[in-house]
């Protein structure tokens, strides 16, 4: 879901660095001092989450869980997830410098807007109920991130239409587990810690 | 941070120097940070493949300088080429322009080729150059550095815990996954294993969070009003200015050489 250094054009680039310090700007506004312990060991949990690799058929896929982050950060997923992805570029070498931060917009938007759409919904009514809104709304941060990232190829070239539309397609299989995997952990932590969300949303 | 994989590495969070890293390791991370980035840049904006190749090589030159173990840092960049590879070899097929080929009646164009190229070289020499001039830095000095080039403070907090509890939380994960596989666990594509492994992230955020009050609590008792305080102090010295002069140039070079 990275996109790399080079393949889109500059008033992308520029765009999505501005929409990302801004999305950092708010987020970190959010941050007080209660809740920087919480923003990094979570962010730290989101980094080390992605390196989880489940099985689907023959293959498997990495978790990118943008939609668990934003429900349980609010806008403060944002830099929580922008130092995910600055740490695995200076470290792992995934994604690139220049386009850091069209990447963090394509994947920290949706968490905040997943948590804008259904971050009350899930801290309501029974734990399986909150489960299902966790799930729908983990799908679609990734059926967001997916759909940012091929309108940021489209808005670089036409070429890249074909690329976009397969990469979305291709990327169904991963909105289910997303989705199923949210939902579970929203169940687990609805069950073992209730006040959790609660907490979440009302920061 | 990446020999924080690797089993019995230090953690992410000790302090020390970056010596082993020859001539790069010996550079103020300022200089090293400001540089990749203006690197990064200039490669970005280059269009011709024979500048593009030029960036590689000084990419490659900086690699060979800082003494890292050079195939493994050639694997993890080729790993980067696995994510883009699919969209690389669409190209040609789905830009116009003069045919080269046809898979299958679909046409591949040259231009569609050479874009693929232009976008394979770019996004391998500014990966390269990332990891060869800040992925050597401690990952702590990294977040001082930032805290020196005037990044927001918060960030810069957040970057170091993110950096401190990254190990922490991958020993818990391993456990965790140690107490799945030592009852049989086996994943694979099921409901099974789609419920455990949501279970096993919920629980991992659980405990992470009970983990991050008692961080709270336990730096509250100590006075933490909200700053950490960054101490390391870093100085210029005649190599830095060596350095940027000498990379400048460089990348001046490269501009040039695409312009004519």
């Amino acid at each position: 879901m990275h996109i790399v250094d080079g393949a889109l054009s500059n008033p992308v680039v520029i765009g999505g660095a501005i929409a990302a310090a801004g999305g950092i700007a708010v987020g970190l506004k959010s941050l007080d001092l209660d809740r920087i312990p919480t923003a990094g060991v979570l962010s730290a949990s989101f980094f080390v989450a992605s390196l989880i690799h489940v099985p689907i058929g023959p293959s498997s896929v990495h978790l990118i869980l943008n939609g668990l982050a934003g429900l349980l950060l609010g806008w403060a997923a944002f830099p929580a997830l922008f130092v995910g992805l600055l740490l695995q570029a200076v470290f792992f070498g995934f994604g690139g410098l220049t386009v850091l931060g069209v990447n963090a917009v394509n994947i920290a938007l949706p968490a905040v807007l997943a948590w804008l759409i259904f971050g009350r919904l899930i801290a309501r009514g029974t734990p399986l109920h909150g489960a299902i809104w966790g799930g729908i709304g983990g799908a679609f941060a990734i059926a967001a991130t997916t759909a940012f990232v091929a309108m940021s190829l489209a808005l670089s070239g036409d070429e890249f239409l074909p690329a976009a539309k397969l990469v979305f397609v291709a990327h169904i299989p991963v909105m289910v587990i997303e989705g199923l995997l949210t939902g579970f952990a929203v169940l687990l932590a609805r069950k073992v810690k209730p006040e959790l969300f609660v907490k979440g949303s009302s920061a | 941070m990446a020999h924080a994989l690797a089993p019995k590495a230090t953690t992410l969070a000790e302090t020390g120097s970056d010596a082993p890293y020859g001539v790069i390791g010996d550079l103020d991370p300022r200089v090293r940070i400001v540089m990749a980035c203006v690197f990064a840049m200039v490669t970005v904006a280059l269009v011709d493949i024979p500048s593009l190749i030029a960036a590689l090589m000084v990419s490659v030159g900086l690699l060979i300088l800082s003494r890292l173990p050079i195939r493994r840092t050639l694997k993890r960049m080729a790993m980067m080429d696995s994510f883009i590879i699919f969209m690389l070899v669409l190209l040609p097929f789905t830009m116009p322009g003069d045919e080269m080929f046809s898979v299958f009646g679909f046409p591949a164009s040259w231009q569609g080729l050479w874009k693929a190229i232009e976008i394979g070289l770019t996004a391998n020499a500014v990966i390269l150059t990332l990891m060869v001039l800040v992925g050597t830095m401690e990952p702590v000095t990294l977040g001082h550095a930032l805290h020196k080039l005037r990044c927001p403070e918060v960030l810069v907090h957040l970057l170091m815990f993110t950096v401190r509890y990254i190990e922490v939380l991958r020993e818990e994960y391993l456990r965790l996954r140690g107490a799945m596989k030592i009852r049989g666990f086996r994943p694979g594509t099921n409901w099974h294993t789609y419920r455990s492994f949501g279970y096993l992230v919920g629980m991992m955020l659980v405990r992470a969070i009970e983990r991050s009050e008692r961080i709270l609590g336990a730096m509250k008792c100590r006075g933490f009003s909200g700053r950490l305080l960054l101490l390391q102090e870093f100085s210029m010295t005649r190599k830095d200015h060596l350095f940027v002069t000498l990379l400048s140039a460089l990348c001046l070079g490269l501009l040039f050489l695409d312009y004519v």
